[in-house]
């Protein structure tokens, strides 16, 4: 119960009216992120990070996170409207929601979007309301061995769950891990991997590789593509969203089937971009109308909504209660509770409950906040989705060159910059999946030193993450999930043997 | 023109690109694997030395690497035919890429807020085909915009250039 007073009074810290205010701020430009292609949710709040870093923890990090629903809500309008996905996770939205704005159904369509996309992120912040704690206070007995358990059961369960080739994406992975490694080991004091060259003495850092791949490398496969707006015209009406959402309960089975995938990839680090698929792909299958799926119903744009919604806000449960963060925005948010000096993890719910509770009402906050403005302010955003082009897309670079010297006030990281969105415009054309790359840079060094340290208590005997049941369970999760396509292809084997001599 | 079109045919195959990319990453891992090595990678008195970690992790970059370089060799179906970028794409990428890398050049010689106003004038201008009234006004009002936001309301200095043309503003 000490926790429901936790969060009332997380209610009072987040309705404070400069809060509020970021709050309304947050969305809006969390909106116009989403609907511009090239500017995302990770390299967006990558790029404000370092204007909130003179704001109180609370403040930027509810200006931060709304940011982050205004980005999902945002996906959703281009998608529909226009055909483009603003967000990949939005890219399932397409195929129902697109063909219905055809029809002239846009507003029903966005309206479905907006009110699934609320639910889904409403049904996961209570989850994390519930969760968390309990989490936290299991994860207060974590030593060195489980952190690195978990670490190795968070990469492990990306390179066996991934839907890529396996060899991508352990090499996208440990180009993260080697580019964490640069600079001067925190350990021993010694520098590594610098080549002789002094402005890698600091080393990289993680935001200027989010901004560079996720930024100028969108950019550069936007204009490969030539992208050219043509797009249905929108306006919501107080009648259409009435009709909708009386429609809406009709779809009950899809919300909870939706939601319970949403919540599993997002605290699995499969995120809102494979979630939103599985869901519509479940949706399609399931649904008595599946076969005209793709042609433009409301159900198609429920799943996919709901899902990627329920994904993107439960990614945030593993990141505040262990530290580790379920999708690359949710590295960014925790790269900034780094750089405000809070460590996340369990001990934040004891030292800094403020915080943590400002945080969880602000979700709850945020998410009725988006609601409102998305339904009110549709013509606004598709008229920006209107400028061409040519326009946005020197600006994009402005903000992203901006943004990347903010960082460490330093001009080499504009460079940087440059060089990680060549990589991304390769990686992203040949698959080499971006996601496990920056993760692995955010998290490398705390890694590491949990590793160190496990090898430390343990003079070097890898038995230590088999050393009670606790850190054994997790170890051995790891590699089932490592090897997870083997087992389930050798169970699949040994089923179809067993089949066989059955007379057909 | 038209001996550039004429190349659109052939152009890059995604096999070819799979080669360079993965032998790429082959290098890099292995300096990076070289250079742990040096640092050393096994175990001293106080536990393990500064390249354990990296040793073992660009051991699985070449590795990993390796293996997606013999694979995509050997492999000939039709994906891997498929054209990366067609000439017209690429012409496009480049049309953003090479205004992007002498923005930034401009960037350490004059500062963020002259380059960008001049960057996003010469892009609408040349790229987007828009007047030069329209293109010079957008790109000086989003420097002006940037301008005041950053230095005076944010006070987050940005990098004026070596040259710092906006030294008599006094920010």
């Amino acid at each position: 119960m000490g926790d429901l007073a936790l969060l009332f009074h997380g209610f009072a810290v987040s309705l404070s009216p400069f809060n509020i205010g970021l709050m309304f701020l947050g969305i809006f430009l969390g909106v116009i992120i989403g609907v511009l292609p090239g500017l995302g949710a990770a390299n967006g709040i990558a790029i404000l990070l370092p204007l909130t870093f003179t704001m109180p923890p609370t403040s930027a990090i509810i200006m931060l996170s709304c940011i982050y629903w205004g980005a999902l809500f945002g996906g959703a309008i281009a998608s529909i409207l226009f055909n483009i996905p603003g967000e990949p996770w939005s890219v399932a939205t397409t195929f129902d929601g697109y063909p219905l704005a055809q029809k002239g159904r846009a507003g029903e369509a966005l309206t479905a979007s907006f009110t699934s996309s609320f639910v889904g992120a409403f049904v996961a912040v209570l989850m994390i309301t519930f969760l968390a704690p309990l989490i936290a206070r299991f994860a207060l007995r974590f030593g060195p061995p489980e952190f690195f358990s978990v670490y190795l059961l968070t990469f492990c369960s990306f390179i066996g769950m991934g839907k890529g080739s396996p060899a991508k994406i352990i090499v996208s992975m440990m180009i993260g891990f080697a580019l964490s490694a640069i600079g001067i080991d925190t350990v021993t004091g010694q520098l590594r991997l610098t080549f002789g060259f002094t402005t890698l003495m600091k080393g990289f850092d993680f935001l200027i590789a989010v901004i560079g791949l996720f930024g100028i490398g969108e950019i550069l496969l936007s204009m490969e593509e030539g992208l050219a707006f043509r797009g249905a015209t929108a306006r919501i009406n107080p009648k259409v969203v009435f009709q909708t959402w009386k429609a809406l309960p009709r779809y009950w089975m899809t919300f909870i089937r939706s939601t319970l995938i949403g919540c599993w990839m997002g605290i699995t680090p499969g995120g809102a971009t494979p979630a939103s698929f599985m869901s519509y792909g479940m949706a399609k299958r399931m649904s008595k109308d599946g076969d005209k799926f793709g042609t433009g119903v409301v159900e198609g744009v429920v799943a996919p909504e709901t899902a990627a919604h329920a994904a993107g806000t439960s990614a945030l449960l593993p990141m505040i209660t262990l530290g580790i963060p379920g999708s690359p925005t949710a590295a960014v948010l925790l790269g900034g509770l780094l750089i405000w000096g809070l460590q996340p993890g369990p001990l934040l719910f004891v030292e800094k409950p403020d915080f943590v509770w400002g945080l969880i009402a602000s979700m709850y906050l945020g998410n009725v906040a988006g609601l409102i403005v998305v339904l009110t302010l549709v013509p606004l955003f598709a008229a920006i989705l209107r400028i061409p082009f040519s326009i946005i897309a020197p600006i994009i670079v402005v903000i992203c060159a901006i943004g990347a010297y903010t960082v460490n006030n330093a001009m080499q990281d504009i460079w940087f910059m440059l060089g990680f969105g060549i990589v991304g415009y390769l990686f992203k054309k040949l698959d080499y999946p971006l996601a496990p790359l920056v993760l692995a840079l955010v998290l490398g060094n705390n890694a590491e030193n949990a590793f160190r340290q496990a090898m430390l208590d343990s003079q070097g005997s890898l038995t230590i993450l088999w050393s009670n049941p606790l850190v054994g369970t997790i170890t051995t999760l790891a590699f089932v999930l490592l090897f997870w396509p083997l087992i389930s292809k050798f169970i699949g084997d040994l089923r179809a043997k067993s089949r066989r001599p059955k007379p057909a | 023109m038209t001996e550039m079109e004429g190349e659109g045919g052939r152009g890059v195959t995604f096999r070819t690109m799979e080669i360079v990319v993965s032998a790429i990453v082959l290098a890099f891992g292995a300096t990076f694997l070289y250079s742990s090595y040096r640092l050393g990678f096994r175990w001293s008195s106080d536990g393990p030395q500064s390249g354990f970690f990296p040793f073992y992790v660009s051991l699985a970059i070449v590795v990993a690497s390796l293996a997606i370089l013999v694979r995509s060799i050997a492999r000939h179906d039709a994906k891997s035919q498929e054209v990366f970028v067609e000439w017209d794409q690429f012409k496009r990428v480049l049309s953003v890429l090479i205004p992007a890398a002498v923005f930034v050049l401009g960037i350490q010689l004059i500062g963020i807020y002259v380059a960008s106003a001049i960057y996003i004038a010469l892009f609408m201008r040349f790229i987007g085909k828009y007047g030069w009234l329209r293109s010079v006004v957008l790109g000086i009002v989003i420097a002006a915009i940037s301008f005041m936001m950053f230095e005076v309301w944010f006070q987050v200095p940005l990098f004026k250039g070596i040259w710092n043309p906006t030294a008599w503003t006094g920010y």
